[in-house]
């Protein structure tokens, strides 16, 4: 890997350190040398001073900025250093940016997810930038003898006005990493931005359009094997016994064995979910050695039976039965339904709901269902280990690094600092890629094989050997009054293996009685994070209802919202409501603007509205579709967002337009279904990806200006999406969508 | 034993003349730029060339490159400027960037026969190709911006 190569002793060098916003450390690390690039013989060409983890500077001033968060897509690799060069002063198209190993002490948390990048990382990095500016200036101000006051920089180079003296950072650089580090730095005035807030391009672009090795699956290393596992045919069922002798005369294959990933009482964290425990894995010398291999493996594979998992807590460690039942999607559902009638923790209250319906003139009551969705990264799962018994090096593409390095301590019993994860770039994440499982797995295997190994999935195995967003269903009730006032709204959320139901989010806080209830069915079906965990549900069902129900008061839907959002803000009902009403309101403000939203049937358009709060930020979307032979097409989008400071305008437009694809695409097509504990969408001819074709022609997306801190963007813009496309799914065929995926034949909870 | 013209080198390579173009190019040649998706002909992320026209690698025996011209995205052109390159660039069309080289090589061929596509057009040959992050959007612009260029 190019970006590989540098020679990083992480856990020494560490001299003083100060503690950021945010808890993050800046570590200084005195003359730590790195060397990047290297020559053909190996001898480092350029020898760097490292100032602090983000910056490191050459004696001929090449400016190179660390990324600690792994890229998946979302841009980090060029808005997260666009915040150091902004502090540092550095002419940002000269920059070298590199991403960073794990290290958790000198890059903090490195956590690609939940759309915190930009959150995490906005104050620590731009105080790293600042704190590297001044050191730097500190050191020409000693050798100047001048007061650091009468300096000046720009574009990476120190003046001095009245002696007219200037100097590159690079002159300065070995100097000023020796130089205590300053606290308190100021930072810069948002006004003042000169890097930040404008667009620049992705620095990964040119080695992506041309095909370099970035990826996890590009990864090669001498005498790599690769191995490649067969998992149990259907969740629920176990390996029993194998016979590996016709696979093993195969060409090219090394071994076949049995791996089991953890021990009996092995506390599993929230991230260390896995599919199956025992696995069977082939190893040899290519790829398509390998999967051939694979067809001459004969399996016998038995039903698991209930099984016994011990889960990590806060309040200790807990004992969790994974029931051992086959699951079949019709089944599913009518477990779904008899659930849906029983009793179900409460989880918000407040006034008096149940009088209110009682006394209501008329009650409004639907279910919305959605499926289990695959993430279907582009890069099947994968992973590089090089486990030996004194220590390990990973690499491949991963999220959270953090969270699986106590995972492979524990598993390899090797200490942290024996361990070395680096970070590749990810052919999409979606959340996927936060359980590391598959990086356990593959450091397992190489121990085991006493070899380099990468570990991939086929696409197969990616599909049906995964960490899926759960089946979700809601019943949400309105009460209206005889004036076709709301009086009472009530949710009550339920799926498999968990509900979905925020209960302090709008419309909570709006209503004066109000419920929320949530409920699930325990299941052997791995669930975890998929872009916008339960908000991509929530926003779907819940602003649904919203519409349906604006229709029935009369009302136009964006201002009955509005209307709603108004009460929250001014006489708010409970405690909690976990989301800014004036925000909310003014992406919705915004999106009647740009869309010309007039509530007036469009001869042209059948338009639907949606908007939602999530992971900070808030976003609205107006969506024109059509019915294409009978086929519902989304031509047009409007968006409105309020992420706060927009770092990089056109590659946050980029992501915007990417993740109304995306909801587009989930909504009509996605839905993962299950036979007898088989996936049966094992690869994209079964699972139904939008296309080139049925993407829209225009997506216009409006950002709210204005300058709170940075609150995310990666997943925010994807719920609301499935909202709005129900709605005007509506519109174009006059009936109500409850059942997602809405363009696919479907299996009807009713219909079993 | 096989022999391979790629991107106007010639190769002989000890492997099994059965195997997909695929595989040959990335684990015999170390070509990684084409991107194994599903294995199935369904998504477009193996791409290449073969004698200029448009192939799914993963589902492509070497056998039937012998003989025949293979380019992949790293022989698209000499400086990575090819007019689809540089407008993706231009365009900033990425995101996680994993299907793009496919993308690329689908559109290469297009517009080698079509010098001005509609969107019609690019909806036929490009449908082929899966993007998971969505920058359909972005890539139909980009199609047409060097379009524009080739002109």
């Amino acid at each position: 890997m190019e970006n590989n190569e540098t020679q990083n002793s992480r856990r020494t060098f560490l001299k003083t350190s100060l503690l950021a916003g945010g808890g993050l450390m800046i570590h200084f690390s005195g003359l730590a040398k790195f060397a990047l690039p290297h020559t053909d013989e190996g001898v480092p060409a350029v020898i760097l001073s490292e100032i602090n983890g983000y910056v490191k500077i050459s004696a001929d001033n090449i400016i190179t900025l660390v990324c600690p968060n792994p890229e998946f897509g979302q841009n980090v690799m060029t808005s997260l250093p666009m915040m150091v060069a902004e502090e540092l002063e550095v002419d940002w198209t000269k920059v070298v940016v590199e991403m960073g190993p794990h290290d958790s002490v000198k890059l903090g948390p490195q956590f690609t997810g939940g759309s915190n990048s930009m959150r995490m990382y906005w104050k620590p990095l731009r105080e790293a930038g600042a704190t590297a500016r001044n050191m730097l200036m500190l050191a020409a101000a000693g050798s100047w003898n001048v007061p650091v006051e009468e300096l000046t920089t720009k574009l990476g180079v120190i003046h001095h006005e009245k002696s007219g003296k200037k100097a590159t950072y690079g002159d300065f650089a070995a100097k000023a990493s020796g130089i205590p580090v300053p606290k308190g730095v100021k930072l810069k005035n948002v006004k003042d931005f000169t890097v930040v807030r404008n667009s620049q391009k992705n620095v990964e672009g040119a080695k992506l359009v041309s095909g370099k090795p970035l990826f996890g699956l590009d990864y090669q290393h001498e005498g790599m094997l690769i191995a490649m596992i067969q998992h149990p045919p259907a969740f629920g069922m176990k390996l029993k016994s194998f016979d590996a002798s016709a696979a093993l005369k195969m060409p090219g294959i090394k071994d076949v064995f049995r791996q089991e990933l953890y021990g009996d009482g092995f506390e599993q964290g929230g991230f260390d979910v896995r599919t199956f425990n025992e696995i069977l894995v082939v190893v040899g010398k290519t790829t398509w050695e390998v999967m051939n291999a694979r067809k001459k493996l004969i399996v016998e594979w038995v039903p698991a039976g209930d099984v016994k998992d011990t889960m990590a807590g806060r309040g200790g460690k807990t004992e969790v039965v994974v029931p051992g039942e086959l699951e079949t999607t019709a089944v599913q559902h009518r477990k779904m339904l008899e659930y849906a009638k029983k009793p179900a923790q409460q989880l918000r209250k407040d006034g008096d709901p149940e009088t209110a319906f009682k006394n209501a003139a008329e009650i409004i009551e639907r279910t919305y269902n959605a499926p289990f969705l695959a993430h279907n990264c582009m890069e099947p799962m994968n992973f590089f280990a090089h486990v030996t018994d004194e220590k390990a090096l990973l690499v491949g593409p991963l999220q959270a690094p953090g969270w699986t390095e106590p995972t492979l301590m524990k598993v390899l019993n090797l200490p942290a600092d024996k361990i070395e994860i680096q970070m590749t770039r990810m052919g999409g994440g979606f959340g996927r890629r936060a359980y590391g499982h598959y990086l356990i797995e593959a450091a397992l295997i190489s121990r085991r094989a006493k070899a380099p190994v990468k570990l991939m999935y086929s696409r197969e195995d990616d599909s049906t050997y995964g960490i899926y967003r759960p089946m979700y269903t809601a019943t949400y009730r309105a009460a209206l009054d005889s004036n076709k006032k709301l009086i009472a709204f009530h949710v009550k959320g339920g799926g498999i293996p968990e509900h979905a139901i925020h209960a302090n989010r709008f419309p909570a806080g709006a209503v004066d009685n109000y419920l929320a209830e949530g409920w699930a069915i325990p299941s052997n079906i791995t669930v975890g994070a998929f872009r916008a965990p339960r908000s991509n549900f929530n926003a779907a069902a819940e602003q649904s209802f919203l519409d349906e129900l604006a229709e029935a008061m009369g009302k136009d839907p964006i201002d009955f919202r509005l209307e709603l959002l108004q009460r929250a803000k001014e006489n708010p009902v409970g405690k909690n409501n976990d989301y800014d009403a004036d925000r909310y309101a003014g992406v919705l403000k915004l999106v009647r603007e740009k869309s010309g939203w007039s509530g007036v049937k469009d001869p042209k358009y059948s338009r639907g509205v949606a908007a939602y709060f999530c992971h900070n930020s808030y976003a609205a979307h107006v969506v024109d579709l059509t019915l294409k032979d009978g086929e519902p097409y989304v031509e047009r989008v409007f968006s409105a967002i309020d992420c706060g400071i927009v770092i990089n305008p056109d590659a946050a437009t980029n992501m915007v337009q990417g993740a109304v694809v995306d909801g587009i695409g989930n909504s009509l097509y996605g839905g993962l279904t299950h036979k007898n504990g088989v996936v049966e969408e094992n690869n994209f001819h079964k699972y139904r990806i939008i296309r080139m074709h049925e993407a829209p022609k225009k997506v216009d997306v409006s950002f709210v200006r204005n300058d709170i801190d940075p609150t995310g963007l990666g997943e925010p813009p994807f719920p609301p999406v499935f909202g709005a496309v129900a709605n005007a799914l509506y519109k174009a065929t006059g009936k109500r969508h409850y059942q997602q995926p809405f363009a696919l034949p479907k299996t009807e909870p009713t219909s079993v | 034993m096989i022999t391979l013209n790629i991107n106007k080198k010639n190769y002989k390579l000890d492997a099994d003349p059965e195997t997909p173009l695929l595989w040959i190019l990335r684990d015999h040649v170390g070509l990684v730029g084409t991107k194994f998706g599903c294995g199935v002909a369904q998504c477009g992320a193996c791409v290449v060339h073969l004698d200029g026209e448009a192939v799914r690698s993963c589902v492509t025996k070497a056998s039937r490159a012998q003989g025949k011209k293979v380019v992949t995205i790293e022989g698209l052109s000499e400086k990575n400027n090819h007019p689809l390159q540089k407008a993706w660039l231009e365009l900033d069309v990425s995101q996680c960037g994993y299907c793009q080289a496919g993308q690329i090589m689908s559109a290469a061929v297009l517009l080698k026969e079509n010098k001005n596509p509609t969107d019609e057009d690019i909806n036929d040959a490009m449908s082929g190709n899966i993007c998971r992050c969505g920058t359909y959007l972005r890539i139909r612009d980009a199609i047409k911006l060097a379009a524009k260029e080739n002109i």
